[in-house]
């Protein structure tokens, strides 16, 4: 699918808000990692979210995802405030989450990564647990079902016994995402999925990542790989130093001045922070 | 106002020794975000190795000065737990260095069984009567006969913790090794690619540690004239208490902590009976009233809860500033 | 979904499997009779300590939270059920009614200790649960006074055993010409009790529940994101253990007919610890061996260890007791840096993925 096409059926589908954010504002100490960060994610579509190192985007996921407090300003998820939500309650609003550094259950298997992902959409409680009524077995095995089937969609399901931590690198960014999907999110927000894949593993990440929007589910992405947040987003945001530098489609941003100055350098203190 | 300043005096002392017992644990978790949890029993051997030493010295018939032979016998406690400090983290926490977080609480707590048993082995499961070579000269600190008193023994504790304490400080802000030490307190990874020996500064604060707690155990033993194979125990969890108190990792919480602990441990065991005392409310029940005409002292927490302080702060210090006085932020860290 | 005691599949071979080890575990007793009644007893104690290190398992090794009070709830089941059936207050409720009570006074006190502590990283739970254990025992010991609830470091005597319309568990009786001692009794109902626990256990550990506390052991920030609502997650575990506690001191209580504080010391809490790492925690089955291990292997200790030395040295120089206490210390550190996983290996965990899938 090509990038004409992807804009095509971005602007298909719905063209209403599902993450809206308003000012938001961190701050660590005296270090202002997010300043006055403003931007608007539509349904449907693929957002980029790209900067040099330390511009401000996982602390940006950090406080979208509730594991931190924003010191200003906050987000609208479907037109109600995520204010106050701590990350599990996030995750049941529907937004799903990859982290930076690999953060699956190491010592369980890809099949249990995914279940625990369920977790969230299922109800069965201890004495459900415990007396294994029908209801509950049934529960178990839509949950067993689901994540053969997620394992299948991410294509890691031929190691779904074996435990996270043998998997291959590329093998474990997908099946974080098939974790993150098994939550049904709306919103799924990706911390770098293709660093450390090679050329043949982020193309078919990016088949993934198209099939993922095509079956409805908006995608944030921070990425640093260039070519396939042009290749694949939609509208990018730009951050350096914590502030919004730049919003717009992926080959407007591209020409913009200050992300050329930022990327590669107008200033020499940029040179040395993008290094 | 007299029972006030007596037990003030006492938890300082005790606080004294509390702080030097603290400074190991902090300055181990402030370097490898590990509990020690045998720390307490390398106090414990401290004061048994002093313990045995003093035995001989003074039955030897040599007639040296009694200072003389505590400072004999501390000297010799501390190498030995200075060994006994370098092998535990050589042995069991240095290759758990990487592993899950349960992993080196689990083997320090092997450890401290250990220790506490080959002690038993060693010096007998009874309490052991601390030799008092030094004769003890009572100071009155008020006008009142009955009044509040320092010892000589107290001021020497105080003393001593105090010139421990700074020259601690002097070590960790004034040396090279202090620097080694406070580099990989903020990043070990950056301090090796330094060129600073990671290893060696590691096994360098936990011999510092022990050399502390064996001169812990000395003061401990004195002062209460008796050691026994289970006393690091209490003493250690009530040093841990004290660190978190102040501000886990933080040397100068560590010193506060233990100070504070001291204080409100002797304040506590020295009021609790008088302030949970029912006789107070004899008036409201006759019943009440004829029991306390038998036991004026119907309390219904008496001293011998005082060990239960300790855990009380611990657990309010977690509760409302899990950061301690003077520490930084632990909670919500995975 | 399958655990280890479903047979479907195989049928033939696993039923005479199941037949064989039932067999084996209804004749254990008289056996042992054989040998002494006191191995009846000690095996007693030993299925107890299965199950205090089962309850243990859900807190430590489904959930990752090291808690070294344990006893402290075995403690408080202990208490409630003596007083509630004993002449200390002339209070004598049957054993039925009082296990439940155990159970959920000791899971109030599990949630009241939990729920300051748990958001805290679980180095700090440790040391939480240790200073609480000590409370609990501090209390026993003091308050005889000025009510005397718990009668101190005397302890509470006489404490009724358990008893079903006219059948007690503490005679000896005939039945079909067998001579049914007391242990032997207790043996029987503290067998079914404990495959009960067993079951749950596996069955907890297969669900969504057990999954959440293995997610939460396994990466706190990452349970979160996936919606894990850690905090109940963790209390729930929690209180889950200390009403299994809870029970299995309310047992204690019965079987034993006397307790005082000094059964609920530290070195209790570290001995069901250890039970739960050397078989490998989060391991059901492993849990189990390691208890059954080092309940026993003290024993053999005490008959061997110190005509041993009697023999070689003249006298006893390293007292059972000692040794048994540096057993323990050594299996903890020696278990952590060689075997973290336990002694039951991973392959049985690799053997249940394999069938889950096959069943799937």
């Amino acid at each position: 699918m090509d990038r004409a096409q992807g804009t095509r059926a971005a602007a298909a589908s719905a063209q209403s808000d599902l993450l809206v954010a308003r000012n938001v504002t961190k701050r660590f100490g005296g270090v202002t990692a997010l300043a006055d960060v403003s931007f608007t994610i539509r349904r449907g579509e693929i957002y980029g979210l790209i900067g040099p190192n330390g511009a401000g985007k996982t602390s940006l996921f950090n406080v979208l995802t509730g594991i931190y407090g924003p010191d200003g300003g906050g987000f609208d998820f479907d037109d109600r405030p995520l204010a106050g939500l701590k990350p599990n309650d996030v995750a049941a609003r529907g937004i799903a989450r990859t982290f930076q550094n690999i953060r699956l259950f190491a010592n369980l298997s890809a099949l249990e990564n995914v279940m625990i992902g369920r977790h969230v959409r299922t109800r069965a409680n201890v004495f459900g647990a415990i007396l294994r009524n029908a209801r509950t077995l049934a529960e178990e095995r839509a949950i067993e079902k689901r994540a053969h089937e997620l394992l299948e969609y991410v294509g890691v399901h031929s190691r779904a016994n074996d435990l996270a931590k043998h998997l291959a690198y590329g093998d474990q960014r997908r099946l974080e995402i098939a974790r993150a999907l098994a939550t049904d999110p709306r919103l799924l927000a990706l911390d770098e999925p293709a660093a450390g894949m090679n050329a043949t593993e982020t193309a078919a990440l990016r088949g993934l990542l198209e099939n993922i929007r095509r079956d409805g589910v908006t995608i944030l992405l921070i990425e640093h790989d260039m070519k396939l947040v042009m290749s694949v987003c939609d509208r990018v945001l730009v951050l350096d130093y914590g502030r919004k530098i730049a919003e717009g489609p992926a080959a407007e941003v591209q020409k913009d001045d200050k992300v050329i100055a930022a990327y590669l350098g107008g200033e020499v203190t940029l040179n040395l922070k993008g290094a | 106002m007299d029972t006030f300043i007596q037990q003030l005096v006492n938890g300082i002392t005790l606080g004294s020794v509390y702080a030097i017992v603290a400074l190991g644990y902090t300055m181990v978790y402030g370097i490898i975000q590990l509990i020690n949890f045998a720390h307490g029993d390398v106090v414990m051997i401290g004061a048994m190795v002093a313990y045995s030493v003093i035995a001989v010295l003074a039955g030897s018939g040599m007639a040296l000065p009694p200072l003389a032979i505590l400072a004999i016998a501390t000297l010799c406690a501390v190498p030995v737990c200075m060994a006994v400090g370098y092998t535990l983290e050589r042995v069991a926490y240095r290759p758990l260095r990487n592993a899950p977080r349960l992993a080196p609480l689990i083997t320090a707590i092997g450890l401290s069984i250990i220790l506490q048993n080959v002690a038993l082995i060693i010096w007998s499961r009874n309490p052991l009567a601390y030799p008092q070579i030094v004769e003890t000269v009572t100071y009155r600190l008020t006008p009142n006969p009955d009044g509040a008193t320092i010892t000589n023994v107290q001021v020497g504790i105080v003393g001593l913790s105090i010139l421990m304490m700074a020259g601690l400080l002097l070590l960790v802000y004034r040396t090279k090794l202090g620097i080694a030490m406070r580099a990989v307190a903020q990043n070990p990874q950056v301090a090796g690619l330094m060129g600073i020996d990671i290893n060696r500064v590691i096994s360098m604060t936990f011999m510092i540690g022990a050399a502390l707690a064996s001169v812990a155990g000395v003061m401990d033993g004195s002062y209460y004239g008796i050691a026994h194979y289970q006393m690091g125990f209490l003493l250690g969890l009530k040093a841990f208490s004290a660190a978190v108190l102040g501000g886990i990792g933080n040397l100068g919480g560590a010193m506060l902590g233990g100070l504070l602990m001291g204080i409100i441990e002797a304040l506590g065991a020295g009021y609790v009976g008088e302030l949970t005392n029912l006789c107070h409310l004899s008036g409201w029940s006759d019943a009440l009233a004829q029991r306390c005409a038998n036991d004026p002292h119907l309390a219904v927490f008496g001293s011998n809860y005082q060990d239960v302080f300790a855990f009380v702060v611990l657990i309010l210090v977690l509760v409302f500033r899990p950061s301690g006085l003077l520490g930084e932020r632990v909670s919500d860290r995975a | 979904m399958r655990s280890y005691l479903d047979v479907r599949g195989r049928p033939a071979l696993a039923w005479v499997g199941v037949a064989l080890v039932a067999a084996a575990l209804v004749a254990l007793p008289w056996v042992l009779a054989g040998i002494g009644t006191a191995w009846v007893r000690i095996t007693n104690l030993a299925i107890l300590y299965c199950f205090l290190a089962l309850g243990l398992n859900i807190v430590v090794g489904f959930a990752g939270l090291l808690d070294l009070g344990y006893i402290a709830f075995y403690g408080v089941g202990a208490y409630v059920y003596a007083l509630l059936a004993s002449p200390h207050f002339g209070i004598h409720l049957p054993f039925w009614a009082i296990l439940p009570l155990g159970a959920a006074l000791a899971c109030v006190f599990g949630v009241l200790l939990g729920t300051p502590t748990l958001k805290l990283r679980g180095d700090y739970l440790a040391i939480v649960t240790l200073g609480f254990g000590e409370i609990v025992r501090i209390f026993l010991n003091n308050l005889s006074s000025p009510f005397n609830l718990t009668n101190g470091p005397q302890g509470i005597t006489l404490i009724d055993p358990f008893r079903i319309g006219d059948f007690s568990f503490a005679t000896t009786q005939q039945v079909l010409g067998n001579t049914l001692s007391s242990p032997i009794k207790y043996y029987y109902f503290l067998l079914a009790v404990l495959l009960v626990v067993i079951v749950v256990n596996l069955r907890l550990q297969n669900s969504r529940i057990g999954r959440a506390w293995e997610a939460i052991r396994e990466d706190e920030i990452a349970a979160r994101a996936m919606g894990i609502n850690t905090r109940n997650m963790k209390l729930l575990a929690f209180a889950m253990g200390a009403s299994f506690g809870g029970v299995a001191g309310g047992m204690f209580s019965a079987m034993q007919g006397f307790i005082s504080p000094e059964s609920f010391v530290l070195v209790e809490s570290i001995m069901v610890l250890s039970m739960v790492v050397l078989g490998g925690m989060g391991n059901v089955f492993g849990v189990v061996i390691g208890a059954l291990l080092l309940s026993y292997v003290p024993e053999v200790l005490r008959y061997t260890v110190g005509p041993a030395q009697k023999a070689v040295f003249g006298r006893t120089l390293i007292d059972p007791e000692v040794f048994r206490m540096l057993l323990f210390g050594l299996a903890l550190v020696l278990m952590m840096l060689f075997r973290p996983a336990g002694i039951l290996p991973s392959a049985v965990r690799k053997r249940e993925l394999q069938r889950r899938t096959d069943g799937g």
